[in-house]
């Protein structure tokens, strides 16, 4: 019993995670119509981040700074943020796709300086040696593996009320504007630049949230953690749940998530052995047919955004329009 | 560094070829495709499966061409690489990309292209396996053109570098001397004045397919030949692609083989001062600097 309620807690862990990742994606793609081709990157820079500031120090290596947690994960989250800064002051002026280009452009770079660059990141052997916040205190793994699961719940919890709350302000009607005409929110002195900057800021910064929560849980990061499948995952977690509804990324997470681990245990356990080998191949096939079959057919996702239809009217839905 | 350089316009030229198609698309349907370099992947593999076929059946065809390790049933592989990595692209278009355009936004376009680049590469790897495979497995020895500094080239080398310049010197003719030319560039520079003097933009959008798709598949076979053939192709050349297509400027189909040769001298100097790990990155650097110093690129028009 204890194993099953062990094991639950780990998946709900790392489902919760990832659905924080997704809403981060949401903000992006669901409420602004910014498409961000390196998700892995803001994660991976939250996840790195926290780990150098708060990590113990190692000969050879650089951070190990041994922060204290709150200081270690805030940094993560800035460090996320000041990457997503850089490439959106580049990029969110010009042909939209640039975007596309240039974030996974990031996603490329960053795994290069993962992989390679030892002295930072420790490159294929990662970063570990990380003293995870009141571990020592609770004793128990068990007890420990829970107090974090609700950790990473309250987190969660804060993100979505922020973003709900955010979508529902004028800011967020702003944000929706933008994505469905520009120049008429042009036309009402609306700066489209400088929201969508601050939009895919705040979303990468929520990606680097959840990665930070990631390295954090495993005291532990690597560039095999950060393959580039996991921006594939990402997005199918909010493609399936639907794109512009907060509750709908959450459910997207967690139903690709358990898809994902059921395919991969459906394998290891029935297939033959030389099929075995293939088993990522054929889960990232999956996921492929997953995120074009949506667009194709379901694009709104299960869960289709809501819109509200003026202030007065919360609440009151209509369809969604279809997207630009 | 004269390797360096040898090597650079090598790749260079290889990514120029991948890089038209990509351009011209880009441009017309206004949407970044990341599917694209798998077709570099699809012809490779599918001249690697004619290439056995036809030396199978026609045992005369499997013998080298002079000093290259390139075989005539290569050559006859190729070109049905050709038409198979065309035919591919405008299947794929059919399938996945005309009926997002019908009923969404260029981004979901963009959206879908990740997703279908994420199956092929894996269908290609469930078939034909995750390892590298050569074309040939005799051993393809290098000239010497100098010993001091040492300086290496294969006749292979030799051969794609010719090959891949003849295949855009022969489109070159076909743009600026046949009617079909001079619309494929009316289409390319403005779709609506186009339309409006009687080019029928479908028609067009299936030619660029198949044209870019032919050419994406040459370069694949040149990759392989000279380098070697594995699911991870289209990966490794789809950053290349895009910062060849945005230093030549998005439409440009003379920017684009411009801006192949530069991304591909570009990384192969960078070798000189960085270690070959970061090589993967070196694209993505180019494309900052093309965003910060000359955001439409060397030829392209302003884009919004």
């Amino acid at each position: 019993m204890i194993g099953f309620i062990s094991y639950f807690a780990f998946f709900c862990t790392v489902a919760s995670i990832l659905a924080i990742a997704t809403l981060g994606l949401n903000l992006h793609w669901g409420n602004t119509g910014l498409f961000n081709g390196g998700v892995v990157a803001f994660f991976g820079a939250g996840a790195y981040g926290t780990m150098l500031l708060g990590g113990r120090p190692e000969l050879g290596q650089f951070g190990g700074y041994e922060l204290p947690y709150p200081l270690a994960f805030a940094g993560g989250i800035l460090l996320a943020g000041a990457v997503a800064w850089v490439v959106g002051v580049l990029t969110l002026r010009l042909r939209h796709d640039y975007l596309a280009i240039a974030t996974f452009g990031v996603a490329v770079a960053f795994e290069s300086v993962t992989r390679n660059a030892e002295w930072l990141t420790g490159g294929a052997k990662g970063l570990r040696g990380f003293e995870r916040p009141f571990e020592a205190a609770i004793g128990s793994p068990f007890g420990y593996s829970l107090l974090f699961l609700a950790f990473v719940l309250v987190v969660l919890v804060v993100v979505y009320v922020g973003l709900e709350r955010l979508i529902r302000s004028p800011y967020g009607r702003l944000l929706r504007a933008i994505r469905e005409d520009e120049e008429a929110a042009r036309s009402l002195g609306k700066s489209p630049a400088r929201v969508r900057l601050a939009a895919f800021v705040a979303g990468s910064m929520i990606m680097g949230t959840a990665g930070s929560l990631y390295s954090t849980f495993y005291a532990f990061i690597s560039p095999q953690d950060l393959a580039s499948i996991l921006t594939f995952q990402i997005w199918a977690m909010l493609i399936v749940g639907g794109a512009g509804n907060n509750r709908g990324a959450i459910a997207g997470a967690f139903m690709i998530w358990a898809a994902w681990t059921a395919s991969g245990w459906l394998l290891a356990r029935f297939a033959p052995i030389d099929v075995q080998l293939y088993t990522g191949t054929i889960q990232y096939i999956l996921i492929g047919l997953v995120i074009v079959g949506m667009l194709l057919w379901r694009p709104q996702g299960v869960l289709p955004e809501k819109l509200v239809v003026s202030q007065t009217g919360m609440g009151a839905a209509r369809q969604p329009a279809p997207r630009e | 560094m004269i390797q360096n350089v040898l090597d650079g316009l090598l790749t260079g030229s290889i990514v120029s070829l991948g890089a038209i198609g990509l351009t011209m698309i880009m441009h017309m349907l206004r949407f970044a495709n990341f599917s694209y370099a798998e077709l570099l992947a699809i012809g490779a593999y599918v001249a690697l499966v004619f290439d056995r076929l036809f030396a199978a059946v026609l045992p005369f065809t499997s013998v080298a061409i002079g000093p290259l390790s390139l075989t005539v049933s290569l050559v006859l592989a190729m070109a049905v690489a050709m038409a198979a990595a065309g035919l591919s692209a405008v299947v794929i278009d059919r399938l996945v990309f005309k009926r997002i355009r019908e009923t969404a936004g260029s981004l979901s376009m963009v959206f879908a292209s990740f997703g279908v680049a994420l199956i092929i590469r894996n269908v290609i790897a469930l078939i034909f396996g995750l390892k590298a495979q050569l074309y040939s497995d005799d051993i393809a020895f290098a000239m010497v053109l100098s010993t001091h500094p040492l300086v290496l080239v294969k006749p292979d080398q030799v051969f794609t570098f010719t090959a891949a310049l003849a295949i855009m010197f022969a489109f070159h003719l076909v743009l600026s001397r046949t009617t079909f030319g001079y619309a494929l560039r009316a289409v390319a520079e403005n779709p609506q004045l186009a339309q409006v003097n009687g080019v029928r933009l479908s028609t067009m959008v299936t030619a660029v397919w198949v044209i870019g798709g032919g050419m994406a598949a040459a370069a694949g076979v040149f990759y392989g030949l000279t380098n070697q053939i594995s699911p991870v192709i289209g990966q490794n050349f789809i950053l290349p692609v895009f910062a060849a297509a945005i230093v030549g400027g998005i439409g440009s189909i003379y920017g684009a083989v411009l801006g192949g040769f530069i991304v591909g001298l570009a990384s192969g100097l960078a070798l000189l001062v960085v270690p070959s790990g970061y090589s993967p990155a070196m694209p993505f650097l180019i494309i900052l600097a093309v965003l910060i110093l000359k955001p439409n690129g060397l030829f392209g028009e302003e884009q919004r």
